[in-house]
């Protein structure tokens, strides 16, 4: 295999793992820091493919990249919604959203459940004209998926120093206290689930464009796929600043998508991604839970053992 | 400055596990008391401080802090005026969160979207300063790395970052050993005492009950039996206490940990 071949392969992976990194980075703010395991994420990133695309079609292509993140906002709300004033279980609320989200993804895609956009104006051909004769003409797609979620990482960074992010991560770790500093966590939670589904939004969009289609599936498995993502992040750069811990999240989600290319290569089928996100997901939580158990484990065994012996 | 009326409050009403926690409670505070609250176990006390908190509705009566009706306001929202410590140091600090962001929360101020000033973190720095605990050079640690007598320093720190108008004290200091307490609680005389604060504190030490602050409250069953204040509150010895707890209930205080301290 050549070097080009296998250049191609790795950009490929990069591309793909700083594009779903957004997703990782909205889980990021739900996740790790409103403590809310959001599982409406994979609807949320199928909508605002479905919506980008449409916005696409119909030859916005810059305003796709808002109205993808507008509706993710909205689902986000409806989450919110859902677990803070109905009494719904936070959990619960992620999987009715998630599902109610399939009937509007294919309402919004027009009663359809594939969108083809081959000759789609997108944001990302815009860029490929406008970079044609430059030096960085192949590298289009990179330079979206790269500016968005330095974007986003900036953001984030400024975003969780403000009062409101202190109030967000707060909420997370300790709602007591937020209710005893005199700050509603109903308030935290609707705008960190918003914030956070604005950019699964606009995740999925990015994703959408650069494939040029939707397909009804997308999203699917992106929930696992990006929490395997945060959580290699989290081994990586677990402490530090916010901006840090951001950036960790990035690289797990491009060191995933590489590992993923080579277990391809190794002739692994594409279809056992989503097997190997998930028992990604659970090694990188059972691990440390195994770890911590370990020393009563060894204990017990030895106390057997040892009457085993007599 | 407080004053409740007629609060009661049933807990599961109809069931098995009926429990009448307060019964027709009447209290007035004045500005700048300092009332300590004594009684047995399941006495009412917690539940007294979450019904002035807002933890709960109470079944009957109103609460006016202030002038103001808060009986329905809800509990973040009594919050910008009541400062509240649990016996659990834990439970008033984030720990994932740096002592300078936990102090930045605690202090308000400034719009949603603001971040924490220069002036702001000398000002923190200034009051941490206060507790002796060498804290002002640690703020940009988390505060899960803090022992429990700091934390509950710090929550305190915190509690009164805003003065409030009322500070509930639930048993603060007992979780902690010995001498922490002591300094806990030292600390807490002079801040109240500095910012001239209105405050109830329930204790299961009976001499600190009776020296600490000008007023003592002893409950028990849902009911305030004691109100002693002036001139009936002075030169009163633990041993009085309990005998008037006897004579009064028909039984001896079956509070533990208050009888071993």
């Amino acid at each position: 295999m050549s070097f080009s071949a296998i250049w191609g392969l790795v950009q490929t992976a990069l591309e793909l793992g700083l594009t779903c990194s957004l997703t990782v980075l909205a889980l990021f703010l739900s996740y790790s820091m409103l403590n809310v395991c959001d599982l409406s994420t994979d609807g949320c990133f199928t909508l605002g493919a479905a919506v980008g695309a449409v916005v696409a079609i119909a030859g916005h292509p810059w305003l796709s990249i808002p109205a993808a993140m507008a509706a993710g906002t909205l689902s986000g709300l409806i989450t919110a919604v859902l677990q803070t004033r109905m009494g719904i279980d936070s959990l619960l609320a992620g999987i009715i959203v998630n599902t109610g989200l399939y009937s509007v993804n294919i309402a919004v895609m027009g009663k359809s459940s594939q969108l083809n956009m081959n000759k789609t104006e997108t944001v990302f051909t815009k860029l490929k004209t406008l970079l044609a004769d430059t030096p960085l003409a192949g590298q289009y797609e990179m330079l979206i998926s790269l500016a968005a979620v330095t974007l986003v990482i900036l953001f984030l960074a400024l975003f969780l120093r403000t009062r409101l992010g202190l109030a967000i991560r707060a909420t997370g770790n300790n709602p007591d206290m937020v209710r005893s500093s005199s700050i509603n966590p109903v308030f935290t939670t609707t705008v960190g689930l918003c914030v956070a589904n604005a950019f699964t939004g606009l995740s999925g969009c990015l994703l959408a464009q650069s494939q040029k289609s939707v397909n009804i599936d997308i999203g699917s498995g992106m929930v696992t796929i990006a929490l395997a993502s945060l959580l290699i992040g989290q081994t990586f750069m677990g402490k530090g600043s916010i901006a840090k811990r951001a950036v960790g999240m990035v690289l797990g989600s491009v060191i995933f998508r590489l590992v993923y290319t080579a277990a391809l290569r190794l002739n692994m089928p594409a279809f056992m991604l989503k097997l190997v996100s998930s028992v990604i997901v659970v090694l990188a939580i059972a691990g440390p839970y195994f770890k911590g158990q370990l020393p009563t484990l060894r204990r017990r065994m030895a106390a057997r053992s040892g009457k085993g012996g007599q | 400055m407080l004053r409740l009326q007629n609060i009661s409050k049933t807990f599961n009403p109809g069931t098995v596990n009926e429990k009448t926690a307060l019964r027709d409670i009447n209290l007035h505070l004045e500005p700048g008391d300092f009332v300590t609250i004594i009684g047995a176990n399941g006495a009412g006390k917690s539940t007294l401080f979450n019904a002035i908190a807002g933890s709960f509705l109470p079944d009957t009566g109103s609460i006016h802090l202030d002038g103001q009706d808060i009986t329905f306001l809800p509990e973040h929202r009594r919050a910008k005026t009541i400062g509240r410590l649990f016996q659990d140091p834990l439970r008033g600090s984030a720990p994932a969160m740096t002592i300078e962001e936990n102090l930045a929360l605690a202090a308000g101020g400034g719009g949603w979207l603001s971040h924490v000033t220069r002036a702001e973190k000398n000002a923190f720095r200034d009051r941490l300063a206060l507790l002796g605990m060498d804290l002002e050079d640690r703020m940009r640690q988390p505060v899960g790395l803090l022992s429990g007598g700091q934390r509950q320093a710090l929550t305190l720190l915190m509690a009164t970052m805003v003065p409030p108008k009322l500070l509930l004290l639930d048993e603060h200091t007992a979780a902690l050993d010995p001498g922490t307490a002591e300094k806990v609680l030292t600390l807490t005389e002079d801040i109240v005492r500095e910012g001239k604060l209105t405050c109830l504190m329930i204790t299961h030490n009976m001499s600190s009950a009776l020296t600490l602050g000008n007023r003592t409250l002893m409950m028990d069953s849902g009911r305030i039996l004691l109100d002693l204040k002036g001139e009936e509150r002075r030169g009163l010895t633990v041993d009085d206490l309990l005998r008037m707890f006897k004579e009064n209930v028909g039984k001896a205080l079956d509070n533990d940990r208050m009888l071993l301290s």
